[in-house]
């Protein structure tokens, strides 16, 4: 028995998946929409990150269905109760990661702990040594002799798995090619082996490939290993920095989500009915401008955590309460990001309404609703956009360093920034612990750098004024 | 000349007066000071008395923006809002929680924040303009294509790894620089250099590429063909005339960012322990002293909106074209 939590985050994070299928499906049939995202698709450097930023999003999304176990039924009444603890999918399937602690810090694939400890041995007598790992290589009955053979079986396994998959996937996208283009299997693979495809699927195979050769090292790996060692506590630091992808991506788009509202709104009304509301609007977005980013947030955040400490009773499980912060934090950093987008719709509203179609459709009679939600919104959409892809990679490395600041999401959410935060402690240690900043790194900059890739991509299709050149 | 910068001050009043009722608005509005008091004290366990003690020492016990218990314009100056926003305006920023005065600190430890972000700005600047001229020197080659995906590369990393990575492996394996500190005189300098390395490495990614483009841009105008159709080889070409004029969008966004400089850098100068303002910010956000934050929010907007006026001031002398409107 399970009951679904459906946290406020999870409920926009869907919302955002329905809208962007929304729109896929709607471009799809517009020749002006398509002919831009076919430019995308069609450069190599742009495909390969769309498939890792997909690769995170999936992962994203199975961290964001959350529900509670039932406990098991102590006394005979009829009433479930459940645990405190929120799970998400992601959780169940990544299943011992998450419980097999150990006692504190232990580096990548070690099979002995960090610190030394007094053994006491069944003679009475003690010693000083380092004590083998409650999980990590354990099945291993002398570390130092099977340890090496252990792992070339387990990364020739995941080997031989990612042939066959890729194997399997190369014969999947033949037959999706040649479907479409009306030619046999056997042709269609050449055509993607020899780069003849409009879209770069060998490029697409190759990114495809080393993803799933990552996913069956880690498969192999991490089941029998901590492959990013441990933290102070013991936890495994691969399960943490798989958590923390939820929550850079929950800031990179629901920030930009809970802003476009108020952005477009107000930045096309101030272009098109000019005036004071052209001034008032302008005002308004020069005072937010002028007050420090972060320090607005802070004073925010400080204000929130009055609020949560002063009503306890709303927030029945301390993940809720994370959750609640996390939401906040996207609308305080939207608060404060939206003055970009706004300015730049505003002044291409301003451009819009002196020309002739729209002149032309306000002569007809046409009403102001309906020139703006026809004629203007159609032809901004693609600043709103752009704004929106270039957006996201800012937003996930301020999360870093909002969170270092004291500011950012809460300290028993899993973050990268938690995570940068507490190997700057580690980094002082001796011997060094850093394999939590290394895995923080290692996952954020594949992110942010495949979003970089994918934004340039996305402007310059979509900006006429670039393509041009 | 006088007259418009006359009116750009005056233009400044009113967004001033909104940063401060929104600041007003946020702490001491949407929670009251009772809740403020309740959160330093601790929640549960907490006396009337104490909460009545700690909002007097703060001087959080008078009405918000009214005051009917006293006659004259003391009503309106013995509040809240008069104490704690209004005398803003005049830089009297009150007592810290620990009873000090924020303004004497302010002034302290201005001085520390602008001997980091001076040279942090300048050495970054002469190293974004080199890479970028050399980028749009062999543009369309692989020097070009090379040059921009690094740039690329090196946007996507945390400014927190630059850090933590540099006072890692000049600080501590190399041991060429003190890993954190600061000192007054010259010897400031040994503390300085690692910062203000690391601060203008951090920058090399977006701002190389930025003034790429801005050269790209300059290089493809007319005035520009001229100057090759006249037989101008091209670094004389990429000196004279694109650099010259390039010049223009990378004054202006450097000035923008002039007044700020004051603030100092947060990451920085916490991360190096360096007594500048961004180190005094975080830690007034961690100890949860709102009057600082409340100081610093404010000044904060001072020196943007004085940006902001700097640059159109630069405009005009900068750019003859730009008429004074």
């Amino acid at each position: 028995m399970i009951m679904p939590v459906v946290l406020w985050t999870d409920a926009l994070v869907f919302l955002l998946v329905g809208v962007v299928l929304f729109f896929i499906l709607y471009a799809r049939r517009k020749p002006h929409l398509r002919a831009p995202w076919q430019h995308v698709m069609s450069g190599r450097l742009a495909s390969a990150s769309i498939v890792i930023l997909l690769a995170y999003v999936v992962i994203g999304l199975l961290d964001s269905l959350h529900y509670r176990k039932a406990l098991e039924n102590v006394s005979d009444s009829e009433e479930v109760h459940y645990a405190v603890e929120v799970l998400s999918v992601l959780d169940y399937l990544v299943g011992p990661l998450r419980t097999r602690t150990e006692k504190t810090y232990s580096s990548p694939f070690a099979t002995h702990l960090y610190a030394k400890e007094t053994i006491q041995h069944p003679d009475g007598s003690q010693t000083r040594e380092y004590p083998r790992l409650a999980y990590g290589g354990r099945h291993l009955a002398d570390p130092e002799v099977d340890f090496a053979g252990d792992i070339l079986v387990r990364v020739a396994t995941a080997a031989l798995q990612t042939a066959l998959a890729c194997g399997l996937i190369l014969v999947l996208m033949g037959v999706w090619l040649a479907r479409r283009s009306l030619s046999s299997v056997g042709s269609a693979i050449r055509d993607i082996l020899a780069r003849r495809t409009r879209i770069p699927l060998l490029v697409i195979w190759v990114t495809l490939g080393m993803l799933v050769l990552l996913f069956f090292l880690a498969l192999n790996l991490s089941m029998a290993y901590h492959v990013f060692g441990t933290d102070k506590v013991g936890q495994d630091v691969f399960y943490q920095t798989l958590k923390s992808i939820r929550t850079g991506l929950v800031i990179g788009t629901l920030t930009t989500l809970v802003m476009l509202p108020f952005a477009i709104l107000m930045g096309i009304l101030a272009g098109y009915a000019r005036g004071w509301i052209d001034d008032l609007i302008q005002y308004i977005y020069t005072t937010l401008n002028s007050i420090p980013g972060v320090l607005l947030i802070a004073a925010a955040i400080l204000m929130l955590q009055v609020y949560v400490a002063n009503h306890p009773e709303k927030f029945e499980t301390a993940l809720e309460r994370a959750d609640i912060r996390l939401l906040f934090l996207c609308i305080i950093l939207g608060i404060t990001s939206w003055t970009g987008l706004c300015r730049l719709l505003r002044g291409e509203s301003l451009k819009l309404r002196e020309s002739e179609y729209i002149k032309a459709a306000v002569s007809l009679g046409v009403s102001h609703a309906k020139v703006i939600t026809k004629h203007i919104l159609p032809n901004v959409m693609h600043i709103v956009l752009i704004t929106v892809v270039l957006d996201f990679s800012g937003l996930v490395l301020a999360e870093a360093v909002l969170s270092y600041v004291g500011v950012g999401v809460d300290p028993t959410m899993n973050s990268w920034g938690n995570m940068i935060n507490s190997a700057r402690l580690e980094m002082a240690r001796e011997p060094v612990v850093w394999w939590s900043l290394l895995s923080a790194f290692l996952f954020m900059f594949t992110l942010v750098l495949a979003a970089n890739l994918f934004s340039d991509a996305v402007r310059d299709a979509f900006d006429p004024r670039l393509r041009q050149r | 000349m006088f007259a418009y910068i006359v009116r750009r001050v005056a233009y400044a009043i009113p967004i001033l007066i909104g940063v401060n009722l929104l600041t007003f608005y946020l702490f001491f509005v949407v929670n009251s000071p009772d809740d403020m008091a309740r959160l330093h004290l601790g929640v549960k366990r907490v006396t009337p008395d104490a909460i009545e003690k700690w909002k007097a020492e703060r001087g959080y016990n008078k009405p918000l923006l009214y005051n009917e218990a006293v006659s004259g314009p003391a009503r309106l100056t013995n509040t809240i809002f008069f104490e704690k926003s209004v005398k803003l305006f005049a830089f009297d920023f009150g007592h810290s929680d620990d009873g000090r005065d924020i303004s004497h600190d302010i002034r302290q430890r201005m001085k520390p924040s602008l001997a980091i972000a001076i040279p942090t700005l300048l050495v970054g600047l002469l190293i974004n303009i080199t890479f970028a001229m050399l980028m749009a020197f062999f543009r369309g080659t692989y020097v070009d294509v090379s040059g921009v995906i690094l740039c690329v590369v090196l946007m996507s990393i945390s400014a927190m790894f630059y850090i933590i990575g540099g006072q890692f492996l000049l600080g501590k394996l190399l041991r060429l620089m003190p890993i954190s500190g600061y000192d007054t005189g010259l010897d400031a300098i040994k503390f300085l250099a690692l910062p203000v390395v690391i601060g203008a490495i951090s920058g090399i990614g977006a701002g190389s590429r930025m003034y790429r483009s801005f050269f790209l841009e300059e290089s493809n105008k007319d005035f520009v063909r001229t100057a090759r159709a006249k037989g101008l080889n091209e670094s004389l070409v990429l000196f004279r005339h694109v650099l010259k004029n390039a010049m223009i969008p990378i004054i202006t966004g450097v000035v923008v960012v002039l007044p700020s400089l004051f603030l100092g850098s947060l990451l920085l100068e916490s991360f190096f322990a360096i007594p500048g303002l961004g180190s005094y910010t975080i830690d007034a956000i961690n100890r949860q002293d709102f009057g600082i934050v409340r100081a610093m929010v404010f000044l904060g907007s001072v020196l943007y909106i004085l940006g902001l006026i700097l640059v159109d001031v630069a405009y005009t002398l900068v750019d003859p074209r730009v008429r004074l409107s």
